[in-house]
């Protein structure tokens, strides 16, 4: 009886007599959120255009920050480093194509998602060769200060780091919004993302594409990555976030840009929601490692193909 | 192409078929050294190698090794994975004559080589990690947990905070948080906090972080601004620590009241969260800096590594490790024949033998930076578990107390109580140290 | 020349329903197995045979496990560890509990625990499919580990949280726990890892693997053809998690001798999902190949330089591991896409010919 009234009622109690909390576990949530589309947005490019699940995302975006940093580090200015380390993530995106797409391509879409962990590996070692494996912090001045909000009903603590990340996302998701739509190269890679063959039958340049692809996708792992450098320094550890970007990526499917933030606001709410009025009272907390999951899962039950991913027609 | 499909196979066979070729060298006193220089905890793993590799390459080159025997020491590196730590412990056991003793720093590698060090005859140095329960020398002989394990320090971190707080009275009604990392490891010291909970009538939230990112703190720290705890304790590890910190900064909390455990607090952990993490204070064992006599004698040596970490928390540490082994080699000598190599079996009666003072470590040059220890047959925990804490200053880290004794009356009883569970669990019959 | 497969003539039903119809085959089978049976324990060092063969013959059996799933049934599962841990956390369970279970009852026994658990996380596979399977198996993977973990009763309340194994005999020799002997841990494990194999493969061509093929190859037309895909699909879940069980058992028990969480994390899943591909999808030789050149050739490449000589950094010749494991995975997957097994294949049909090819 006891267990089922903090499971049904007490929580909604909490929330009621402490609003500031459940603003502030919101808040906290969403921001979380933002931070994984970002890495999300990745995946979802990547995917959408040529249909390849792109493990090495997550290790893209530690090489990109690991590059970055390190170039800084060397005495560059960081818009300069910011302007080579677009220029290796293209550089590596050619790489990619050249050595590893073209010659797999027409393969099944589990031996391109392989083919892809082997790239993960290799930049593994390749990035830590370059750089070493110290923690490095990431300094552009991105502002990091605690802003007390005082709202009626209690004082609301925001970070302003969390907020300025909230911009990057909405800015990255408008000019990748404004690419597709508007730039003939952004218009070519939806027509690739639609039907491979027809696209190539009206004289878009599948190879180029690609690259054009994958090196966007660096871009975004940059942005991903200088955010959480600035937050956690950048390190080895980085790569794991990757996990934390899968249950947004099927959640909002992925096939779908808008899906990727949507799918990343809602993880990240649902689970800080979840950890704070029912994880930490009933199960003794550490549920944000698989309440996304779990979540996902359930949801996918109802939408095999995620919040805004392409419906699955499937002919005999 | 079937050429070349079968030139593949060929490469693909002859590598399947690798077989594992004997390295047979040089005489000398051989260290098996496990170090995780890449991975996830590179961060930490890296100072902590190169601190141990270090200071044998110091007596090596200073002293001419133990009385003219040098050491040899081979790195295997494990990436922190207990498979391949396992490995690396295999591979290198049996080198040079065989192995003096093994400190693995992971505590799945070392609970993995517990019973088979044992089996091996080869002491386990595993300093302030691994098997608590280990400290029981009856049932583990094979297994070294000085000069202090996670228990201890757990009440010594308590004992700490009463002094702050003016005795051990003043901790009735205090509320504290507990936040660890969701794994064996970080809820080793619960059984303990639960004891001194009780036994002084303090309360304490515990707070898991996810193991498999361990960057998932938020809703902690924002129950932690919520319920507003006179002081935090970490057990954490890897880049928990450095987002920890760096929340704590965040939400304005008096960082002079969040410490960490020794695993905790290295200049990985603070370097991060920039200038919001000064004041954050944190347990330790062994110096920090390189404000010791011993650092003299490396100005200038070659062959040292060059990360520039010398003088960090952890590289000390690695030195603490690699000088205790050191110690022990020298007693062991002193038993079974000076400038003759020892075996495993003999450094382990050394480590049960070892009495290091004041005066011993003075003549080490290491005063300051390692502890006084006086271990037994039956205490491999040392009979005088005892940390310092230190505090970030913005630069460096800063000893800011004298040595906290542990409570050890309250530790040993749990010690027994698991070691007897073990022995009772492994059909092993604990041999009486009298 | 050396290989025939013409001339050899069945004459009664059974011969011609053999596991290895082709005599050449079969004596070929049957002396590797009873070299690995006699040979290798009299002539093995330690070494080779605790550290090399040990843990790769365990991680076969996950391989097995996962070949089932992905490869025969077209399922992707990124939750290998989970099961294995379920294997490994039961059996210490049980083992400790019922302490008169002779402990080759006890692995089989957390095995079926462990189908158990597989058989619902994989429900969702009969609406799911593909890479979003994969990544709805990894709440599997967090779930179940997070479980095991917070759940003292896993592990008797041990303070540490890490048990040891239990030491436990099978015929007088102790098989579990690091006092046990090199060749009986080795025996115990193999002797398993031979039985699974042989039921793998047999299944595998059984009513329940071609409807399991059926399915993989397209669903609705299996379902059409009226192959029930909830019992198909579940059953490989099953048998799946029960090899994966059995592994994770094992692991905790045989090599590294305590039941500990890190052992089976994602990195685990990912580990023995490399192997099915690499080995080779659907085929129970590639699973064995697979975990072979998964877990021996980063040892191989880290261990190589100090053959001939050469000293390393050794953070130097881990990047340099990881790098040319990258890179070999990449011009593996791009010669031949279809995995060890197939390379086999293939140089069995030249041996077909040899030495007269035209």
């Amino acid at each position: 009886m006891e267990t089922l009234y903090l499971i049904f009622i007490d929580p909604f109690v909490q929330m009621v007599v402490e609003p500031a909390f459940l603003v502030e576990v919101l808040i906290g949530g969403l921001t979380s959120g933002v931070m994984y589309s970002l890495v999300a947005l990745g995946f979802v490019l990547i995917f959408k255009a040529s249909g390849i699940f792109n493990f090495a995302q997550g290790i893209f975006v530690l090489f990109a920050a690991l590059n970055f940093v390190g170039l800084m580090d060397l005495g560059v200015h960081p818009i300069l480093a910011f302007v080579i380390t677009i220029g290796i993530m293209t550089a590596l995106a050619f790489v990619v194509d050249r050595l590893v797409l073209r010659p797999l391509v027409n393969q099944d879409p589990i031996i391109l998602f392989m083919a892809t962990i082997g790239i993960a590996f290799f930049l593994e070692g390749f990035g830590e060769t370059l750089w070493g494996g110290d923690v490095r912090p990431v300094r552009v001045g991105i502002p990091d200060e605690a802003l007390f909000w005082e709202a009626g009903f209690g004082e609301i603590l925001v970070q302003s780091a969390d907020l300025f990340a909230g911009v990057i996302a909405a800015f990255l998701v408008t000019t990748l919004a404004l690419f597709f739509h508007f730039t003939p190269v952004g218009r070519a890679l939806r027509a690739v993302a639609d039907d491979h063959q027809a696209a190539l039958s009206v004289g878009i340049p599948l190879n180029n594409i690609w690259v054009i692809v994958w090196a966007v996708a660096g871009f975004v792992a940059l942005a991903a990555g200088i955010m959480w450098g600035a937050k956690l320094g950048v390190q080895f550890a980085l790569s794991t976030i990757a996990l934390k970007a899968l249950p947004v990526l099927i959640l909002g499917g992925f096939t779908s840009i808008p899906g990727a933030i949507i799918g990343g606001l809602i993880v990240g709410a649902g689970e800080k929601v979840f950890e704070n009025y029912w994880g930490v009272p009933l199960l003794e907390g550490a549920t944000e490692d698989w309440f996304a999951y779990i979540v996902a899962m359930i949801f996918l039950f109802f939408r095999p193909q995620g919040l805004f991913g392409e419906k699955i027609i499937e002919r005999v | 192409m079937l050429t070349k499909k079968l030139v593949t196979a060929g490469v693909a066979a002859a590598i399947a078929a690798g077989a594992i070729g004997v390295a047979q060298a040089e005489e000398g006193q051989f260290i098996p050294a496990l170090t995780y220089r890449t991975g996830p905890f590179a961060p930490g793993g890296i100072p902590t190698a190169n601190g141990y590799v270090d200071y044998f390459h110091l007596i090596n080159e200073r002293d001419g090794g133990v009385n003219g025997v040098k050491f040899i020491v081979e790195e295997c590196e494990y990436g922190y994975k207990t498979d391949r730590g396992v490995e690396c412990y295999d591979r290198l056991k049996d080198k040079h004559g065989g192995a003096t003793a093994v400190s693995p720093y992971s505590t799945g590698t070392t609970y993995a080589l517990i019973d088979k060090a044992t089996a091996d005859k080869i002491p386990i140095l595993s300093m302030g990690y691994g098997r608590t329960s280990a400290a029981d020398g009856r049932v583990f002989p094979y297994v070294f947990n000085f000069p202090a394990t996670y228990w201890s320090q757990a009440t010594a971190v308590i004992q700490y905070i009463a002094n702050e707080m003016g005795g051990l009275e003043a901790l009735k009604g205090q509320r504290f948080a507990f936040i660890f990392l969701d794994h064996p490891y970080g809820k080793e010291p619960i059984p303990t906090f639960d004891i001194l909970a009780e036994k002084f009538g303090f309360t304490y939230d515990k707070y898991p972080v996810p193991f498999a990112t361990g960057t998932e703190q938020k809703s902690v720290w924002l129950q932690i601004r919520r319920t507003k705890p006179a002081y935090i304790i970490m057990w954490g590890w890897g880049v928990m620590n450095a987002t920890a910190v760096k929340e704590a900064a965040n939400i304005k909390f008096d960082m002079s009241k969040f410490i960490g455990n020794w695993w905790s607090a290295s200049e990985q952990d603070v370097l991060p969260a920039g200038d919001g993490a000064i004041g954050y204070k944190g347990a330790t064992f062994n110096g920090a800096g390189t404000g010791y006599k011993i650092f003299e004698d490396m100005e200038g040596m070659s062959g040292l590594s060059d990360d520039g970490d010398r003088g960090t928390v952890l590289y000390n540490r690695g030195m603490v490790n690699a000088a205790y082994v050191v110690e022990a080699v020298r007693l062991a000598q002193e038993k079974y024949g000076k400038g003759k190599r020892v075996t495993g079996e003999q450094v382990r009666w050394a480590f049960e033998n070892l009495d290091l003072n004041a005066e011993d470590i003075e003549g080490l040059g290491l005063t300051g930076l390692m502890p006084t220890t006086k271990v037994t047959c039956l205490n491999h925990e040392g009979t005088n578990p005892a940390i310092l804490i230190q505090q970030w200053n913005g630069k460096a880290w800063e000893i800011i107390t004298d040595w906290i004794p542990a409570m050890t009356d309250v530790v040993r009883p749990l010690i027994e109580q698991d070691a007897a569970q073990y022995a009772k669990d492994n059909n092993i019959t604990p041999r009486t140290c009298s | 020349m050396l290989y025939r497969e013409a001339g050899q003539f069945k004459t009664s039903y059974s011969a011609d329903q053999a596991m290895l119809t082709i005599p050449l085959d079969r004596w070929f089978v049957f002396a590797l197995a009873a070299f690995a049976i006699v040979g290798v324990p009299l002539l093995a060092s330690e070494y080779l045979m605790v550290s090399i063969l040990l843990p790769v013959l365990i991680l076969s059996i996950a391989a097995l496990g996962l070949n089932i799933l992905t490869g025969y049934c077209g399922q992707l599962s990124l939750g290998t560890g989970a099961f294995m841990a379920a294997g490994a956390y039961l059996a210490y369970k049980i083992a400790t509990n019922i302490t008169w279970l002779p402990i080759w009852v006890v692995i089989p026994l957390a095995g079926l625990c462990a189908a158990a658990i597989g058989i619902a996380f994989g429900l969702p596979s009969l609406r799911i499919k593909g890479f979003y399977l994969a990544v709805a198996t990894l709440a599997a993977q967090f779930f179940l580990l997070w479980l095991f973990v917070k759940v003292p009763w896993f592990v008797n309340d041990s303070i540490s949280g890490v048990p040891p194994a239990p030491p436990r005999t099978v015929f007088g020799f102790q098989v579990t726990g690091a006092a046990a002997g090199d060749e009986a841990k080795y025996l115990f494990v193999l002797a398993f890892v031979i039985a699974l194999a042989w039921i793998a493969r047999n299944l595998a061509r059984s009513r329940i693997g071609r409807s399991w093929m059926a399915i993989r190859d397209m669903d609705i037309a299996a379902e059409l053809v009226g192959i029930r895909p909830l019992p198909t699909k579940l059953s490989a879940f099953a048998i799946s998690s029960f090899y994966c069980g059995v592994a994770g058992a094992l692991w905790a028990m045989c090599y590294i001798n305590s039941v500990e969480p890190t052992a089976f994390d994602i990195n685990r899943s990912f580990q023995v999902l490399f192997m099915v591909i690499v080995g080779g999808l659907g085929s129970v030789l590639g699973s064995f190949l697979g975990a072979a050149f998964i877990f021996l050739l980063p040892i191989f490449l880290n261990s190589a330089p100090g053959w001939f000589g050469y000293s390393v950094a050794s953070d130097t010749i881990t990047h340099i591991e990881f790098m040319l494991f990258g890179v070999l995975i990449i011009f593996f997957l791009i010669v031949e896409p279809h995995g060890l097994a197939r390379l086999w294949q293939i140089a069995k049909e030249k041996l077909r010919l040899w030495p007269f090819p035209y």
